[in-house]
């Protein structure tokens, strides 16, 4: 299981965490075409390399925080709540990290109260 | 069955005292087996008990029948499962005896000794590799009766439907160095870290540390007296025996079986054993020694599985540690320095060895005759020798299961004769020692181990280290581990590596198998010519080989078999065995029991303050998430008519709540919800909708401004969690810069809905310091103020049910008062509560929708008809490209309120709606109206179906159609909403 250096909690298992995904800068919706948009929705690069994720602490302190990790060694080599460092060609920056839509674009199956 | 000479009797193999036996000879043990009572010292395995009362064969074998021995004398012993009162498949060379045991022999009928199914012998050749795949597959309408026999042939115990569940308990373990194996190598290395001060877990699969040394002479027993002091010495080496380490993973996160205390020593305790005690340990190690020392490896010739053909380290195991004499007339083949002492053992032991066939010097076994037994061996020379023992001694298998979890790939050395690991392809967190990475006496050994252990305990204070630097500053300390903490040898900062000497690696024969076919997979009855066979058949890798004849794919998954299988592969296939390879070793290394991987349910139950009163009066309970809520109490439609013609009380708790709070709240409302926010007054509640990114509805609810910046949100019982992190992604994320606390309070209220045209009168009753006359408080308004005397209370003016209703939230704690108080002050108002069942008829009723019920994970919100709250011109919130793109392109479906022509026909949610032969919608939900006397549905069906008056064809599950109506709304009682507003 992944050890995940949490920003604000060291060193953490991964189970603690939920996996949101790759960093993917959200495009502007007024201006954003449908290819943009679905782009950003839907396709993952799942590069066999460095990767910039969103990983939220759940069972922690339930901070979403930004982790450079290789994904065929798991080493972590940055992980922080903004400011990615690395080159490993991240489409989005700190401010426009991964919106909640990325993860689970469709809404629970839920009841009313 | 008895050989000449071989005696059987209460202890008729029973040896005098050996020096390193572990049976304790003044605590005598009954059991039985087969329902015969034998004896047994304290210490002896089910096995050894047996082997030592003379008896040889303990299970038949999966396919053929056959009867199986003692091969191994370990856990990993193919032919020693057997039953153990309810629970099936012990490893019975393993398991310990406990006075009044009842063990059993498994896969046997009627008996042990005249096993029906043997005839299987005789239809072997029907029986051949891959007869799973080809025998029963045609004709496909005879597979029931197939199924039938093959469901006899499952090599399995039984388990008892009354077996009382355990409680499996898991623990976590945080040691700097792990040690998998406690042989010579895995104690001196565990007492090398523990001195350069790690905290060490010591994890040994057998009931005792020492490994080979507990079955050696003399010398071997002083070693092992005093390493076993060392280990004994250093309070930071905690010793797990009777535990097997089943498999590593990322970051050192290793997984270990503990089985039970051990119980192995005379004068212990009471005995935990048994499945239901085994206890998972999830253990993050800093680093990992690997000491698992080397496997046995049988040998293939014609009548290798017959119970009298054992493994050198069989004899010396039941030699020395149990006392138990393993035949009476031997033959001995012998590649190697372990053969050779188990020659001597023998002798020792008073059996008569007949015969030495010393492979270094070209001997050979040919083959072993016997039936039921072992009765003679025919030898390289072509002597047929006349013996009830025949001992091998042929090299060993290299258990590399770590290894190759961690990454390495061992490579086939033809000068040893075994597979070796690779320490350049491991990480820094994994080192290696003992047999598995070389040989060389006890002294190298040691040295080996020594060093390993430190320059173990060395890495695992830089890993500390590194790690606790990763760590805010303030955490640090409290992170660090002890190995970062003292000032311990080869610990300090910058310290060299440990320089690790090499081991030699010595020359052995190579023997796999002989000149005759024999058993390749005992447990699942895979012979060399199986084998041969599928690479005759074009499955000439190992790995199609391997799943094609399933060897390697019983409960052993490859210990005692992985490289004959191999061998015999490379041979048919004319390549060398470093070319053919082996098979993956792929945890768990050792079996394990679902409830031990299980462990115990930790998810919380939820009940709302209220569910003592629930419970009292005869509510039926609803799972509904992680809540217990009240179904009904009795008679849903009379407690819906009651809220439509007096006052009902709901427990609403469940709701989801969040407190917001900040000058930027609005901002959040307007990106989360589809409608607007901004101009939302104090005191006012709104209903909204939010949709993820992709335009889908994700939730929906009411939101009260309580003050100038401090607002409570509600939301969908199942959705409270996902809001919650909804919203804090986009303020964590998206935009860290907006004043807004999000704080979850769902469980601080009780929540009660208080519904019915008698409500206000109600509600006033209880009331202090809030003006409710309509006027003073409107509809869609929010009040804070005191309810049954509870100060700081919450009441919103909503109507899911469509009647005139409060939604009361208060401390959580007074929930019970505040809900005994209503309905005792309403008593002459007619107030009765409703559960979710009526909620449930009443909102239908009303044609409120249910997120997840009437919508799905694919509806967005102009489909499930919310098109006057979606606010397009919004400067931006989630979903709303794909929302303006959906409403360009036309709805494609629509929630519409549908009423069957035959109002006495209720469809089943989830009917289909078909037109011209395809399914053109869905009924999502539908209940007989109290109100109205007849059915009411809410429907998703395709746009152009939408139109009011259109009607629908239903097909009900019976397969019948009706024709329904879709209605001008979704409400079928009150559509203008006059009853809420009064």
């Amino acid at each position: 299981m992944i050890l995940l250096p949490c920003a604000w909690c060291g060193p953490r298992d991964a189970a603690e965490f939920q996996h949101v995904g790759e960093l993917v800068a959200r495009p502007d919706p007024r201006t954003a075409s449908q290819q943009q948009w679905r782009v950003y929705l839907y396709l993952r690069a799942n590069r066999r390399d460095w990767t910039v994720e969103t990983w939220y602490h759940r069972m922690g302190c339930r901070r979403y925080i930004q982790v450079e990790r290789h994904t065929e060694t798991n080493e972590v080599r940055h992980a922080g709540t903004s400011g990615v460092t690395g080159a490993a060609g991240v489409t989005g920056t700190a401010e426009s990290a991964g919106p909640p839509g990325a993860a689970s674009p469709a809404g629970p199956a839920g009841s009313a109260g | 069955m008895t050989a000449r000479g071989a005696r059987k009797g209460p202890a008729a193999m029973r040896l005098s005292q050996q020096p390193g036996e572990v049976i304790d000879r003044t605590r005598e043990l009954r059991f039985s087996w087969n329902g015969r009572e034998y004896p047994a010292y304290q210490g002896d395995t089910i096995i050894s008990a047996l082997a030592a009362a003379g008896e040889r064969v303990f299970s038949r074998s999966l396919k053929y029948h056959r009867p199986r021995g003692l091969l191994t004398a370990t856990f990993h012993d193919p032919g020693c499962m057997v039953q153990v009162g309810d629970e099936p498949n012990v490893r019975g060379a393993h398991r310990l005896v406990s006075d009044g045991m009842q063990v059993c022999s498994q896969n046997t009928w009627p008996s042990l000794r005249f096993d029906a199914k043997s005839v299987n012998r005789l239809a072997g050749r029907f029986l051949t590799a891959g007869f799973y795949y080809k025998t029963f597959m045609r004709p496909r309408s005879l597979w029931p009766a197939y199924e039938a026999v093959l469901r006899r042939f499952v090599n399995a115990g039984s388990v008892s439907p009354d077996t009382a569940p355990g409680r499996p308990e898991k623990r976590y373990a945080h040691p700097d160095v792990l040690v998998a194996g406690g042989g010579p190598a895995g104690m001196a290395a565990a007492v090398a870290a523990a001195r350069a001060g790690a905290r060490v877990l010591l994890v040994e699969e057998d009931h005792k540390l020492g490994g080979h040394l507990r079955w050696g002479g003399e010398a071997d027993l002083a070693v092992l007296g005093g390493l076993a002091a060392q280990v004994a010495a250093e309070p930071d080496i905690e010793v797990l025996t009777n535990a097997v380490v089943l498999g590593r993973y990322d970051g050192n996160w290793i997984a270990v079986l503990d089985r039970g205390a051990d119980a192995a020593g005379p004068g212990t305790g009471t005995v935990r054993t048994g499945a239901a005690a085994e206890r998972l340990v999830k253990a993050r190690a800093k680093t990992l020694v690997v000491a698992p020392g080397l496997i046995e490896r049988p040998y293939v010739f014609e009548g290798n599985d017959l119970p009298g053909v054992m493994l050198s380290t069989a004899v010396r195991r039941l030699i020395s540690l149990y006392a138990v004499k393993p035949g009476a007339r031997a033959v001995v083949l012998s590649a190697n320095a372990d053969g050779d002492a188990a020659v001597a053992d023998l002798k020792r032991a008073g059996v008569d060895v007949v015969r030495v066939e010393d492979a270094r010097l070209g001997g050979d076994v040919v083959a072993a005759a016997g039936r039921g037994g072992l009765r003679a061996v025919e030898v390289a020379d072509g002597t047929r020798i006349s013996c009830d023992l025949l001992v091998t001694a042929v090299g060993w298998t290299a258990p590399t299961a770590l290894l190759n979890a961690a990454g390495d790939r061992p490579v086939y050395s033809a000068h040893a004769a075994r597979f070796l690991p690779d320490p350049a392809r491991l990480p820094e967190d994994v080192l290696v020692t003992g047999g598995i990475a070389g040989d060389g006496g006890i002294d190298e050994l040691t040295e080996h181990a020594t060093a390993t252990g430190a320059e173990a305990a060395r890495r695992a204070g830089r890993i500390g280290r590194a790690r606790a630097l990763a760590c805010p500053a303030t955490r640090r300390a409290a992170l660090a581990c002890p190995a970062t903490r003292r000032a311990a040898p080869g610990d300090s900062a910058g310290a060299e590596p440990i320089a690790i000497p090499d081991l030699p690696v010595n020359p052995h024969p190579e023997m796999f198998a002989g000149r005759t076919h024999g058993m390749v997979d005992f447990s699942e009855d895979v012979s060399s010519k199986d084998l041969v066979g599928a690479v005759a058949e074009g499955y000439d890798s190992v790995e199609l080989a391997k799943r094609y004849t399933t060897a390697t794919m019983g409960p052993l998954q490859g210990k005692l078999e992985t490289v004959n299988a191999a061998a015999i592969v490379a041979t048919a296939t004319g390549c060398s065995i470093a070319e053919t390879g082996t098979t993956t070793w792929r945890p768990p290394y050792a079996p394990v029991t679902l409830g031990a991987l299980a462990g115990q349910v930790h998810e919380p139950v939820r009940y709302s303050p209220m569910q003592p009163w629930h419970e009292a009066h005869g509510a039926a309970p609803l799972v509904a998430g992680a809540w217990i809520r009240p179904d009904s109490y009795g008679d849903p439609a009379a407690e819906a008519r009651n809220v439509r013609e007096r006052v009902g009380i709901i427990d609403v708790t469940p709701i989801g709540k969040l407190d917001l709070r900040g000058p930027d709240v609005p901002r959040l409302l307007n990106l989360l919800y589809v409608n607007k926010w901004s101009k939302l007054g104090i005191g006012r509640v709104r209903y909204g909708v939010m949709c993820a990114e992709d335009g889908v509805v994700l939730d929906d609810g009411v939101t009260g401004r309580l003050g100038e910046e401090h607002y409570l949100m509600s939301t969908t019982s199942s959705g409270a969690a996902t809001v919650w992190e909804w919203a804090e992604n986009w303020l964590q994320t998206e935009h860290p810069d907006w004043r807004v606390h999000v704080t979850p309070v769902t469980t601080a209220y009780a929540s009660i809905n208080v519904a019915g045209p008698q409500s206000r009168r109600l509600i006033e009753r209880v009331t202090e310091g809030v003006d409710i006359t309509n006027e003073a408080f409107p509809y869609m308004h929010v009040r804070t103020g005191s309810i049954a005397g509870v100060e700081a209370s919450v009441l919103w003016r909503i109507g899911f049910t469509g009647e005139l209703s409060y939604e009361l939230h208060v401390p959580a704690g007074y929930g019970l008062h505040v809900w005994e108080t209503l309905l005792d002050r309403g008593a002459d108002l007619g107030v009765a509560p409703f559960g979710v069942e009526a909620q449930r008829i009443l909102r239908l009723e009303k044609g409120h929708l249910i997120v997840g019920q009437d919508t799905d994970g694919l509806t967005r919100a102009f489909s499930a008809g919310l098109d006057w709250a979606v606010k397009l011109d919004k400067d931006d919130f989630a979903g709303q490209p794909e929302l303006a793109w959906q409403l360009a392109a036309g709805v494609g479906e629509r929630l519409v309120g549908v009423q069957p022509a035959d109002g006495s026909v209720l469809p089943a949610e989830a009917s289909q709606i078909i037109e011209g032969g395809r399914i053109a919608g869905r009924i999502t939900s539908s209940r007989m109206s109290p109100a109205l006397g007849r059915s009411v549905c809410l429907a998703l069906v395709d746009a152009r179906l939408a139109e009011p008056g259109t009607v629908l064809t239903v097909l009900l599950p019976s397969g019948q159609q009706i024709e329904a109506l879709v209605m001008p709304q979704l409400a079928h009682v009150d559509p203008d909403g006059g009853r809420m507003r009064v």
